[in-house]
């Protein structure tokens, strides 16, 4: 594991060009994501009856909350990757850390999107600026935005690490907040309460929303790997890029030693300078 | 406590000295507050009701401009190496800088608050309301920019990340805040105090993410 203080002395092992971020486990993995995306929606589009309110739209429900869980994974993944970066001082808690806030990120602007879907015909608006959910849920996907920017414009790994992973611990304070903020301010949003926790649902529904959680607990993974293995070889091309660079200064250096061992006394004149 | 109230002190009296935020942020603030009127198209019901949400966006992005500045006091001359080394802890450091910029966003918010009862035409039913939800907003939004403001430090973008990175994090100050004003300027019937509550908790919230996070932020800079 590589440490933040100081880049690896030995030599790190350098990944064939060509053989990617997969394994045979991720292919496997992959392969039951397909397979469960598949079964998920034919369960969800098919063999689940329509809402006697929501008729139809109803069957969002099995992507937009397990959506939300998955986003909110992320970004507590995100957070303590970044308590084991400020306390390890660790390279790889902070490629969990970037890779948890990148997928959380994508799952929470397919909650957002969903939702939006899922509101025009069920309360008769896309968007309702005095909803407390929709509002904290917009500020949580607007916050790790900001975490990702920050992450681009911070050359230096060590510093990007240390502060991105206190932007990460003071965002997270959100995703209870946004989780909650149907009891809390529960006359401030259209809302429903929890779906799992109301008893309402009936047991095919409940069967195919429990089947959607582990499916996206799936892609969730098999993102995370990959996302985690990209990081860890742009981490490898960087050490490799600066351990060449070592080598060809630390050249250059013999080299020039070599040559005033060979010619004493001739020395380049110095620039600017009088002698 | 004395290292808290040296720093805090330096800030002012180099802010007295420069007069950087009394001679350009604050005129700032009013152009927004006038803005909002012409944009409103001088509509006096319309201003009057939507005072509480013009007066707390105009302090968001009034408290960017003043937290840059105080971030920038430190930059200029390498100052924060100076504070690193004079052996003061992270957190006192923080409480001195985010005293610094609470006191001077408040002074803001003073001169702003009688800019709405002249332009606007509100009006105080609560003052203690308004007052104990001002310093709560204020505390808040001072503490976590504090914090926020030194993340942004040695980067050539730092202008344009900071306020990318704090507007929504503050976004539920100024929900609170707005809907605390609400009661207190009696433009809606909410109970201020409760959003005054929560206030209060995001600005002890920050301050002890901003105290314990100092430190670490402040070995980079």
């Amino acid at each position: 594991m590589a440490t933040t203080t100081a880049p690896p002395e030995k030599p790190v092992k350098v990944v064939e060009p060509g053989s990617g971020t997969g394994s045979r486990t991720t292919r496997l993995l992959g392969l039951a994501c397909l397979v469960g995306v598949a079964v998920l929606m034919v369960f969800a589009f098919a063999l689940t009856e329509a809402d006697l309110v929501q008729q139809d739209v109803v069957r969002m429900i099995y992507i937009h909350v397990p959506s939300a869980i998955a986003g909110y994974t992320g970004f507590v993944i995100t957070a303590i990757a970044s308590v084991m970066v400020l306390w390890k001082k660790s390279m790889w808690w902070d490629i969990v850390a970037v890779a948890g806030a990148e997928i959380g990120l994508l799952f929470t602007g397919l909650m957002l999107a969903t939702g939006v879907i899922w509101g025009r015909p069920t309360w008769n608006t896309w968007w309702e600026w005095g909803d407390v959910r929709l509002m904290t849920a917009l500020m949580l996907f607007l916050v790790y935005v900001g975490y990702l920017a920050y992450r681009r414009v911070v050359p230096s790994a060590d510093v990007r690490a240390r502060r991105s992973a206190i932007i990460a611990l003071v965002g997270v304070i959100n995703v209870p907040i946004v989780n909650r903020s149907v009891e809390w301010w529960a006359s401030r949003t259209l809302h429903q309460q929890s779906s799992l926790s109301d008893g309402k649902l009936e047991d095919l529904t409940l069967f195919t929303l429990a089947m959607g959680f582990v499916v996206f607990a799936m892609v969730f993974a098999w993102m995370l790997i990959h996302r985690f293995r990209i990081g860890w070889l742009e981490l490898q091309a960087d050490t490799v890029g600066l351990q060449a660079a070592m080598a060809e200064r630390r050249a250059q250096m013999e080299a020039d030693i070599d040559d005033a061992v060979a010619h004493p006394g001739v020395s380049e004149p110095i620039e600017g300078g009088s002698a | 406590m004395r290292e808290v109230w040296a720093v805090a002190g330096k800030d002012l009296r180099i802010e007295m000295r420069s007069k950087v935020v009394a001679s350009q942020v604050l005129p700032f603030a009013v152009i927004v507050l006038v803005l909002f009127g012409l944009a409103l198209d001088a509509d006096r019901g319309t201003l009057r009701s939507f005072t509480p949400g013009l007066f707390w966006v105009t302090v968001l992005f009034v408290a960017i401009l003043t937290i840059q500045r105080s971030v920038s006091i430190e930059t200029a001359s390498s100052a924060f190496e100076a504070l690193r080394l004079s052996g003061t802890a992270g957190w006192k450091i923080f409480a001195g800088k985010a005293l610094a910029v609470a006191a001077q966003l408040l002074a803001i918010e003073a001169v702003m608050l009688l800019g709405v009862v002249v332009l606007y035409r509100s009006s105080f039913e609560d003052p203690v309301l308004v007052v104990t939800a001002a310093l709560a907003a204020t505390m808040a939004i001072a503490t976590a920019g504090s914090l926020y403001g030194v993340l942004a430090v040695g980067m050539g973008v730092r202008d344009t990340i900071l306020p990318m990175l704090l507007l929504p994090i503050l976004a539920p100050v100024l929900v609170a805040a707005t809907r605390a004003f609400d009661d207190g300027l009696s433009t809606a019937a909410v109970n201020g105090w409760a959003w005054c509550s929560l206030l209060a908790c995001f600005a002890l919230l920050y301050a002890i993410v901003g105290g314990v996070a100092y430190a670490v932020v402040l070995e980079d800079a």
